[in-house]
């Protein structure tokens, strides 16, 4: 049943290659973005203590469940010609859909990272302090050692990145060797009647997704191994 | 390298100290000054660890003032702390130690050597690339007492810090403690063993139930104690 | 451990650069925005490699329904909109979001339906009396409901036949408000009748018992048209390259490519750029 999509991928067929590696750049830099937001946030929110902190994390929180499609329409309408962010000319490039996913996936990254810091924060805050560390340098300590367990916050997002199709169908437009991804060509596909060569497509984005899991599951295993956490 | 000011002598002045609604510590007044090491000395819970905090500036005083060489609100620059319970950062041996060394902004060329020098002090010379947190608890201790003498602190506050070891690692960190001091470097430990206190102390304060009941150098105290407490304390009769 | 951190370092700097590159490598390009009819049906996978072989130009296409694309255009986020829907088409060049619209190709609706036919209208022409029927036997029907080409040309069919669909659809009327291929999953799914284009009929796979039920009636007809979006409302429309595709459908070099696209032998659609008021 899956037989078209894995002749394509033996054969070496380039659009399905293309496809494959435009999915992996789009979401792995909507990721690496995210991180860069989402790690320090969720850090500070673990560690600073304001007004509003209580609010801003119900909606950090609250923000992990938004449909792709309402960011997908919101990036739409802000990058369109004739929105405010316009005149960039991005909508309908990988950019856009970046932004989109980067956008979707940064309260994730957030909300887990703070979780995750916050259990570290209670262990390191009395060290920290005697050794005269700063809110910046706190940040960068504990994101340093909790690497291996925001790793799975990083995974999380990657996933949810890679397998979403309602906000970069919108942002991308779904152009055949521009903007295509795995998750807008199995829409296409489903939408041309070829049911076999979508589900096959599915099947490959699933085996993409379990092979970079491995990966990522080696890594933190051999570090933890490495640096004494486990 | 050292800042012109010092940090000493460090004074409480009129100090309450409450957690909650509960008085933890009521200082009426205490001098710390350079020399030998102090033992605070008292029972459980009787407020060492509490004092300890706020000399190191970890604490706020609720009431009254802590003051460094004469100035309130010194950030610890100069100061150092060995806890109770110590935490390994999640890296090796060496980089526990590395960081400390940068959070002193030492030069990072002459860091590698002092590295050496201070795992070789604590007796964890090739420890290096080690783990911290596979250590075992007495050997975390000691990189511990490494990672704060790294800070090159003038005062070094040590919580208990032979508490969780077995008499010969006692000892061997006496031992360094000992060479610490002798390079001026103010010591500030807190311990309920007395024997610690003796081998080690210059001066020793006694507090129970969040009060100074006696501060003395440590011949007359442990000769010729002035309370009923402290007399008690010495005989293990002291324990609440 | 630092070799760890600039391994981190250089890797995000890779992909920084990697995000530039990627945005610069593709300048001559245009965008259009297209139906998915033209799309599904390969058309333009057919017709876009020999006018990039030609010109250099990459076209890149969004397919949506009619109303959509037609939006996007007035949005201003395509160079040329290329659809179905003639007076939906002329209101565009009209109201000035368009610059004149050409006309470029047609092809025609079919009507399909289960094998079954429970409104026995299997191989008869009349589409209006075909409706009717479907009607009054409660037969399911899915509408696409998406303001496309297809949906537009739908309840003008609804309405020659003289019904008010608005008013008169029961539970056998399925208005799903997807595309094309959407629909004729639903339709193939549930055993229902659907009105189609013929390209995107004859190119899709998921057929299950749907048959041809009406097709040949003049009523049938579909014609394509093609604007340029209008530089004076938008002035980053990429105007020369825009209409140097926009002249190659309607030339006869552009005109033969369409007529040389066939699935199983079946010609798609039927060039008539050069027919007064097509």
């Amino acid at each position: 049943m899956f037989s078209s999509a894995f002749e394509l991928l033996i054969t070496g067929d380039p659009g399905l290659y293309r496809i494959i590696g435009l999915s992996l750049y789009v979401s792995l830099t909507a990721t690496l973005i995210a991180a860069l937001v989402g790690l320090p946030l969720g850090a500070l929110l673990a560690l600073k203590e304001f007004p509003g902190r209580g609010a801003v994390i119900v909606i950090v929180n609250a923000l992990m469940g938004m449909p792709p499609v309402v960011v997908g329409l919101a990036v739409f309408l802000l990058l369109s010609r004739s929105g405010p962010l316009g005149s960039f000319g991005i909508l309908f490039t990988p950019r856009a859909m970046i932004i989109a996913q980067a956008i979707l996936i940064t309260p994730i990254i957030a909300a887990l990272a703070r979780q995750t810091i916050a259990d570290l924060w209670v262990q390191y805050r009395d060290e920290l302090a005697g050794m005269n560390i700063g809110t910046a340098g706190s940040v960068a300590t504990l994101l340093w050692d909790g690497r291996f367990s925001l790793l799975t916050a990083l995974l999380a997002g990657f996933g949810r990145a890679s397998a979403e199709v309602g906000a970069v169908i919108i942002v991308g437009g779904n152009i055949d060797g521009f903007t295509r991804t795995m998750t807008t060509a199995i829409a296409l596909e489903t939408s041309k009647g070829d049911l076999p060569l979508a589900i096959g497509l599915g099947a490959v984005l699933l085996i993409i997704v379990i092979a970079i899991n491995a990966i990522a599951w080696t890594v933190r295993r051999t570090g933890e191994r490495l640096a004494g956490a486990a | 390298m050292r800042a012109p000011d010092s940090d000493l002598p460090l004074r409480f002045e009129r100090v309450r100290f409450e957690a909650g609604n509960r008085l933890i510590l009521d200082i009426e007044s205490l001098s710390i000054t350079n020399g030998a090491p102090t033992a605070v000395v008292g029972p459980n819970g009787a407020g060492k660890t509490t004092l300890l905090r706020l000399g190191m500036g970890l604490f706020e005083p609720t009431v009254g003032r802590v003051t460094w060489g004469g100035r309130e609100k010194v950030p610890p620059t100069r100061r150092a702390i060995l806890f109770q319970r110590p935490v390994m950062l999640m890296r090796s041996a060496a980089n526990n130690i590395d960081y400390a060394l940068a959070s002193v902004n030492a030069p990072s060329r002459d860091r590698r050597r002092k590295i050496a020098e201070l795992l070789a002090l604590v007796g964890l010379s090739g420890f290096e690339d080690r783990p911290a947190r596979r250590l075992s608890g007495g050997e975390q201790q000691r990189l511990a007492l490494a990672r704060s003498l790294a800070r090159d602190p003038e005062i070094l506050f040590l919580d208990e810090p032979t508490a969780s070891l077995d008499p010969a690692a006692a000892k061997s960190v006496e031992d360094v403690l000992r060479a610490v001091a002798e390079r001026g470097v103010k010591i500030l430990i807190s311990t309920h063993d007395l024997g610690t206190a003796r081998r080690l102390a210059g001066d020793v304060v006694l507090i129970h139930r969040g009060k100074i009941l006696e501060h003395s150098v440590s011949e007359v105290f442990f000769k010729e104690p002035r309370t009923e407490e402290a007399r008690r304390f010495q005989a293990s009769d002291l324990l609440i | 451990m630092f070799k760890l951190k600039s391994a981190i370092v250089m890797g995000f700097a890779a992909l920084a650069l990697a995000a530039a590159q990627n945005v610069a490598a593709q300048d001559k390009s245009i965008v259009v925005a297209s139906t998915t009819s033209t799309v599904d049906s390969g058309l333009f996978s057919h017709l876009l490699p020999l006018f990039k072989a030609k010109t250099g130009i990459e076209v890149r296409v969004i397919s949506q329904g009619t109303g959509q694309a037609l939006d996007t255009g007035r949005r201003g986020d395509a160079d040329v909109v290329f659809v179905h829907a003639k007076s939906q088409e002329e209101k565009f060049v009209a109201d000035g979001f368009g610059v004149k619209r050409s006309p470029v190709m047609y092809n025609d609706f079919v009507l399909v339906g289960p094998k079954g036919d429970p409104a026995k209208i299997n191989g008869t022409k009349d589409i209006a009396a075909a409706l009717a029927k479907i009607k009054s036997a409660g037969a399911t029907f899915i509408s696409r409901g998406d303001k496309s080409g297809t949906h537009s040309a739908e309840l003008n069919l609804w309405k020659i036949a003289g019904i008010d669909i608005a008013a008169d659809k029961g539970q056998w009327y399925r208005d799903i408000g997807q595309g094309m291929g959407a629909a004729l999953n639903a339709a193939s799914a549930s055993n229902a009748y659907v009105l189609t284009d013929r390209g995107t009929w004859l190119s899709f796979k998921n057929r299950g018992e749907l048959v041809i039920s009406v097709e040949g009636d003049k009523r049938l007809f579909n014609q394509y048209g093609v604007m340029l979006v209008n530089p004076t409302k938008h002035p980053h429309v990429k105007k020369d390259l825009a209409q140097s595709f926009i002249d190659w459908l309607v030339s006869t070099e552009g005109q033969k490519a369409i007529s040389g696209y066939k699935i199983n032998g079946e010609q798609l659609f039927f060039p008539n750029a050069t027919v007064p008021g097509a």
